[in-house]
């Protein structure tokens, strides 16, 4: 069943410039990034972090700035911007992973709010207006990424390379040890693993990637503000993993796909997105914690057998 | 700084510390028992506060007796009753179907909740806040304390939060009452098997904990405007808190809250660009050093 | 999954991006559209917001629904106050819909961002909520409109009134991020052209509620005004901190640098009494403004705002401009806008200077105290005019990369 969702997903990703609006399509695949990147740690470490939103905003101002001040090309722009949220994200895993559950959640959230202070008083981040203009430039000095398509099939290898990292880590025997320790943690430790260090690693990369579609989403809009580290962003990318399905490969890619849609569709209704997006929280939380693709999968398996 | 001013800083923090420390208590309270964390105690100490505030300006109008106005005193009382209330529903309909799984379904089930009560109120009421005019005339007005002028209110709200917060610490640690309470935190099914019914006491153990957090809200309202967004900020600064606290212990909760408001009053007389901040870096510090934190036990 | 299906799906992506097509182009289409883009549930939404489509539907409908026999129309968006939500809504409308003409834009960086991405697609924007100076000094662009108020013209009367009553020391509250330090620095400068003194100004972080400390601070200075450099909520709560301290009884007074109509209301006459600031609309200000505020009234509920105000005014030129040069292509009609002389119920002397700003008179209005007011929307006195060349950055001094020197 993996591989009719790998065709989807190949064949709409190819489309989806003709299908939708270019523009809509790149953020889509950036957050499908972002909620793949957050569901390797929650998903597949059992890790709930809140604070995700500080390596996404965190890596679009850094890059937005190498960019626009230092005259950085997109790509080392976007893997300045990916390195410095490795970094980030190795420092705040250090300080998380000695605690867990909600802790861990509580504790990410609040580190993440001290990069929130610093986005809005550094001198380089504009502060509440946030870094603007930043330009696309070109890639490779060949394609010119002012063209929305070109735009659009660099986000999508992009994409697609986050995405294949994220499948390789999950099917690697790294992989296999941390849904071990997600199941049992005492039996992983028992068994000689050094538990914080894999948790460590595994943070480090989703930080990461998260970095890596925060940074390619500054290039697409050619700006930072402050909604990209705020806590809010982290509640959002929570909510895409939750409501796609946490612990599956696709399902962050449809969660991300649902409220990006839901945000820009809903907007012109005026005030109620809010609480829609609080409303599907609730409902997922109760009645589908397996989200979209994960109640899917379970109906097919039920039909197979 | 001489030392009037350190004093009249004292006072500022401690009338921010008494806010963290009841919502920090309310949070480790229904911690101890559900563990749960309850992302919602923000958006249910916002909503104390407009229960005070539709109180007094506007179910008179809605019910079509103009002149009913529901005064502080009441307010005191009713939000949270009606607030606890809501909690208990809650608890009962929402959060019980969860405690099979794991934890942080019931912190997303919350944090879902906070959502739609913000952008429900949010849809009529002013975010830039409505004033709430109803501190009885007893209250208002300045003492002179002697190294500074102080609002009447704010002394009756420091008051009144610590007399709780003490109460609270008295009733779960030293009654017998509390000894149920405790010991359905460590097994609940031998409690079960007093016959005490261990959901019930779940439930209004939650609704107490949520009255906890109206009840800051409503001794909010006069001080602060009244917004929907009030408890937003409110709660991130309180998590971080809690972490220091540790939430190991109730008395852990108030210390902890009244100390750390106490910090931050200070931070804003020596160094305000840090004010919101100095609380986060605390934290930092606290879990490089006592990773369980201040008052924890080994680990939750 | 098998490993040639990777590999077939990176050569798929390789072959494709090399690929470009389609690339959509504005061309003529079958009405004039405009998009009220505000934050509809957030912070700024009494300011501009739901306010602000009554307002656009109510211009559209006084200049009689079509132009140059084209219909009118008014879409509209809450960009959540998300720089990336309200970036993505332009682009859609500016591409897919043909939105001629985008207005609202409260908050800086929605601001910013769709100005910036607008003028590049040569489509007009008229920012009627933002405060932000660099809309039309470092940042701004060819088609780019600044309408209602900025952080420089704000000050002015403000200032000027206090330090001329005797208010000659000053001590900020200023909100630590860029729009506080603007307000702060331009109100200084204010009032040391007047002979005034700034006695010190203490930073109040983001999300502050409690300014207690910050206005003790204030207090102690010993400063004749505490000049409150900051917005909404903030003012809002630091006017009423300020007053259960018993700040104002005791002698200081209190000077507002941005306070909209909606904040004397959320804090009351008793609260508010006293206060002065500078606005530039105020809905009893003539006969020809209340007779408008009070058809705004009867739709909104709500007695409107400079900002609601702005807009209605702001779509309104628009409109003239395209009918007077017969077309609603972004660049005749910008010229135009350039060239009108601006005078309605909302704006007196109004010109659209070449880097976008639209200078005007500003007033400085009072709260009256509850003994005057003698209606719920009776809040205001308006004191005394600023005229337009005073209140505004002259554009002899604009930083702008447009205006060539």
């Amino acid at each position: 069943m993996n591989k009719v969702f790998w065709v989807m997903l190949i064949v709409l990703g190819l489309a989806a410039p003709w299908l939708t609006y270019p523009v809509f399509a790149m953020k889509l695949l950036c957050f499908a990034l972002f909620a793949c990147a957050f569901n390797l740690l929650l998903g597949y470490v059992g890790l709930l972090s809140f604070g995700h939103a500080a390596f996404f905003g965190g890596a679009a101002y850094i890059t937005g700035h190498v960019i626009t001040a230092w005259g950085f090309a997109p790509l080392p722009g976007i893997l300045t911007g990916t390195l410095f949220a490795m970094v980030l994200g190795a420092i705040f895993g250090a300080l998380a992973i000695r605690r867990q559950g909600i802790y861990f959640a509580m504790i990410t959230l609040a580190l993440a709010q001290i990069i929130f202070f610093l986005a809005l008083k550094l001198p380089f981040t504009g502060g509440e207006n946030g870094l603007q203009g930043i330009p696309r430039g070109t890639l490779l000095g060949v394609f010119d990424l002012n063209d929305s398509i070109t735009m659009y099939y660099f986000v999508f290898t992009v994409f697609m390379i986050g995405f294949l990292i994220i499948y390789r880590t999950i099917h690697s025997p790294f992989g296999q040890i941390l849904t071990a320790i997600r199941e049992n943690e005492p039996r992983a430790r028992s068994l000689g693993y050094n538990v914080e260090r894999f948790k460590l690693i595994a943070f480090t990369l989703s930080a990461t990637l998260a970095g890596t579609a925060g940074a390619t989403k500054s290039v697409i809009f050619q700006f930072a503000s402050l909604t990209d580290v705020h806590w809010q962003m982290s509640g959002e990318v929570v909510l895409m993993t939750l409501l796609g399905g946490m612990g599956t490969l696709f399902g962050p890619i449809a969660g991300a796909a649902a409220v990006i849609t839901l945000q820009d569709e809903l907007a012109s209704f005026g005030s109620w997105v809010q609480v829609a997006i609080g409303a599907i929280f609730v409902v997922c939380v109760l009645l589908f914690r397996r989200g979209f693709v994960g109640e899917l999968a379970r109906m097919l398996k039920a039909k197979a057998s | 700084m001489n030392l009037d001013a350190i004093l009249a800083q004292t006072m500022l923090g401690l009338s921010q510390g008494v806010f963290y420390a009841m919502l920090s208590l309310g949070l480790a309270i229904i911690f101890g028992l559900l563990n749960v964390i309850n992302f919602a105690h923000g958006a249910l100490y916002m909503l104390g506060a407009f229960v005070a505030l539709i109180g007094y300006s506007y179910i008179g109008p809605w019910l079509g007796y103009p002149d009913f106005q529901m005064g502080f005193w009441w307010a005191l009382i009713v939000a949270p009753i009606v607030v606890g209330c809501f909690g208990m529903l809650m608890e009962r309909f929402m959060l019980r179907r969860l405690y099979q799984f794991d934890h942080i379904y019931g912190l997303l089930l919350t944090f879902g909740v906070a959502l739609v009560l913000q952008g429900v109120l949010s849809n009529y009421f002013n975010i830039s806040g409505t004033a709430y005019p109803a501190t009885p005339d007893m209250l208002n007005g300045i003492v002179n304390l002697g190294f500074m002028y102080f609002p009447k209110y704010r002394l009756f709200a420091i008051v009144l939060s610590i007399i709780v917060c003490f109460a609270t610490w008295f009733m779960i640690e030293r009654t017998s009452l509390g000894a149920v309470l405790r010991a359905g935190q460590e097994n609940p099914k031998l409690v079960e098997a007093f016959g005490i019914n261990v959901p019930r006491m779940v439930t209004l153990t939650f609704g107490f904990g949520v009255a906890l957090a109206a009840l800051a809200g409503v001794l909010a309202a006069p001080i602060y405007s009244v917004s929907p967004l009030m408890g937003a900020d409110l709660i991130i600064t309180v998590f971080a808190v809690v972490v220091i606290g540790g939430m190991g212990s109730i008395l852990g909760a108030i210390v902890t809250g009244l100390t750390l408001g106490l910090v931050q009053g200070l931070t804003q007389a020596l160094y305000p660009p840090a004010a919101n901040t100095v609380i986060f870096f605390i934290m930092v510090i606290v879990l490089l050093i006592r990773p369980a934190g201040l008052f924890g036990k080994a680990d939750g | 999954m098998n490993r040639s299906l990777i590999t077939a799906m990176c050569a798929a992506g390789v072959a494709a991006f090399g690929s470009t097509a389609l690339a959509a182009d504005g061309a003529s289409n079958g009405s004039v559209k405009i998009g009220v883009l505000s934050d509809m549930s957030g912070v700024y939404k009494a300011i501009e917001g739901p306010g602000a489509v009554i307002a656009a539907k109510m211009a559209v409908e006084d200049f009689g629904g079509s132009v140059l026999g084209e219909n009118i129309e008014i879409v509209s968006a809450d960009h959540q106050n998300k720089a990336d939500v309200a970036s993505s809504i332009a682009r859609r409308w500016i591409d897919r819909d043909k939105v001629d003409m985008l207005v609202g834009m409260d908050n800086s960086a929605v601001g910013l961002a769709v100005q910036g991405l607008a003028s590049g697609k040569d489509t007009i924007t008229m920012n009627t909520g933002a405060g932000s100076v660099e809309l039309t000094e470092s940042q701004c662009s060819k088609y780019g409109i600044h309408y209602v108020y900025d952080t420089y013209a704000l000050p002015v009367g403000t200032a000027t009134a206090m330090v001329e009553n005797g208010g000659k020391s000053w001590f900020f509250i200023t909100a630590d991020y860029a729009f506080g330090h603007s307000l702060r620095d331009n109100t200084s400068r204010v009032v040391k052209e007047m002979g005034g003194e700034v006695m010190g100004s203490v930073e109040a972080p983001l999300s502050t509620t409690d300014f207690s400390s910050y206005l003790l601070q204030a207090s102690s200075s010993g400063a004749d005004v505490i000049g409150l450099a900051n917005a909404g909520g903030d003012t809002v709560n630091s006017i009423k901190q300020a007053n259960s301290f018993g700040i104002v009884q005791r002698g200081q007074k209190l000077a507002g640098m941005l306070v909209f109509l909606t904040d004397v209301k959320a804090l009351g006459l008793d609260t508010a009494q006293g206060l002065q600031f500078t606005t530039a609309f105020y809905w009893d200000r003539n006969e020809e403004s209340r007779k408008w505020s009070q058809r705004f009234f009867d739709q909104h509920g709500a007695m409107p705002t400079m900002v609601q105000a702005g807009v209605y005014s702001a779509v309104m030129h628009y409109l003239e401009a395209i009918k007077a040069v017969g077309s609603d292509e972004a660049a005749p009609v910008r010229k135009q806008l350039g060239e009108m002389a601006l005078n309605d119920f909302f704006v007196q002397n109004g010109k659209i200077e070449a880097n976008g700003l639209m200078s005007h008179d500003m007033y400085l209005a009072k709260v009256k105290t509850p003994d005057e007011s003698k209606s719920d929307w009776d809040l205001l006195d308006i004191v005394s005019t600023i005229p337009a060349d005073e209140a505004y950055i002259p554009i002899s001094e604009s930083a702008c990369s447009l205006i060539k020197q």
